[in-house]
């Protein structure tokens, strides 16, 4: 059944990635160099969309808590970050986009794989030594949202039901961003 | 054929992540690279993923990645028909179908702004995707996640690390794409 499930979800969302041009590299250096806001739109709203969407069905009950998990925040989510977004700049694929560009029929999107590949097993024989100075040592007590969710071994900022008020708040600031940012700066 | 707006985009996608998150689990990535990874190291080497009754996920590794959190990475490199890895290659599925369904089935080659700043060769634009490949899932392993994990499901669920991860990749990725990819003599 979880097997059937990734493959729909995974299709779906592979899908969906192509129609909505985010494994067009043109796309997301466009968006970078902010000449063509469309993804950036596009992935406001979404974020906006499915987080308000997402408290409000945890806080009727018809979402399980139990399928939430939150990644913890240390040094190293600042550091890979930044050097995820050099490489974004400079290849114009991310790891999911690449895949699916690469189901598109783009042979750079197959290069930046083998490029993806390569780096990701350096970083697994460095990794002993990225723990031992400390890159993964936990900032803010880990796993921490701005919100309650009460995800497993997750800790919120705000509980209380102030916390579901903002959970909407955030959701529907990402709407408005979404909806005002420009399709086109500097163009009339 | 007629593009989707940002609108569509966006409810396209907020469904896509709602819709797993609902059903199994918040979408993420580049964990896959690793196990992939794996699964050929351990073809040439057979010592690095073993059976270990020991541990919580029933296998161990000699790498330290592979063998943190009770041997999670060891295991689905042994068993590699899971949910993770099935969905990231069912997403090149998707890229796919999507490919079929376009009148336009060859896509662009080369970007636009690539050829437009460095010409029309294919070498430079795969050494660009190659290199930039190897930093993007460097970072992305180091930072445990990727666009889709951190940046997307991560503020969905309003994780610090998947705001802060956001800020951190668009601080570096906008002058860099300005460095790289603009047009000579202006904007």
């Amino acid at each position: 059944m979880e097997i059937l499930l990734a493959i729909l979800l995974g299709a779906g969302f592979g899908f969906v990635l192509e129609r909505a041009q985010a494994s067009d590299p043109d796309k997301i250096i466009g968006m970078l160099t902010l000449r063509d806001l469309h993804l950036m739109k596009a992935i406001f709203f979404a974020i906006g969309l499915s987080s308000l969407l997402l408290f409000a069905g945890i806080g009727i009950g018809f979402i399980s808590i139990s399928h939430l998990s939150i990644k913890a925040m240390y040094p190293g989510v600042l550091l890979g970050g930044a050097l995820l977004g050099l490489g974004w700049a400079l290849a114009g694929f991310c790891p999911g986009t690449g895949i699916v560009a690469a189901g598109r029929g783009r042979k750079d999107a197959w290069i930046f794989l083998l490029g993806g590949l390569v780096g990701a097993w350096i970083f697994t024989l460095q990794y002993s030594f990225l723990e031992k100075i400390g890159l993964f040592n936990p900032w803010w007590g880990g796993k921490t949202t701005l919100v309650d969710t009460g995800a497993k071994g997750a800790t919120a900022l705000l509980e209380g039901k102030g916390s579901l008020l903002l959970a909407l708040a955030l959701g529907a600031v990402m709407l408005v961003i979404a909806k005002l940012l420009p399709l086109r700066p500097g163009q009339k | 054929m007629k593009e989707w707006t940002w609108f569509q985009a966006g409810l396209a996608l907020a469904a896509s992540f709602l819709l797993a998150v609902v059903l199994v689990k918040p979408i993420g990535v580049s964990t896959q690279f690793v196990i992939l990874d794996g699964m050929m190291a351990s073809t040439i080497d057979a010592s690095l993923v073993v059976v270990d009754d020991s541990t919580s996920s029933g296998y161990a590794s000699s790498n330290a990645y592979l063998n943190k959190s009770g041997g999670k990475y060891a295991a689905n490199i042994a068993k590699p028909l899971n949910y993770g890895l099935v969905f990231v290659v069912a997403m090149f599925g998707g890229g796919l179908l999507s490919r079929m369904l376009r009148k336009e089935k060859s896509p662009r080659q080369i970007p636009e702004v690539h050829e437009a700043r460095y010409g029309n060769k294919a070498w430079p634009r795969y050494v660009a995707a190659f290199v930039g490949g190897q930093i993007v899932l460097w970072g992305a392993r180091l930072a445990g996640g990727c666009t889709s994990g951190h940046m997307m499901s991560g503020m969905m669920q309003t994780a610090v690390s998947g705001y802060l991860f956001a800020a951190a990749a668009f601080v570096v990725a906008l002058p860099t794409a300005f460095l790289v990819y603009k047009k000579k003599g202006g904007a």
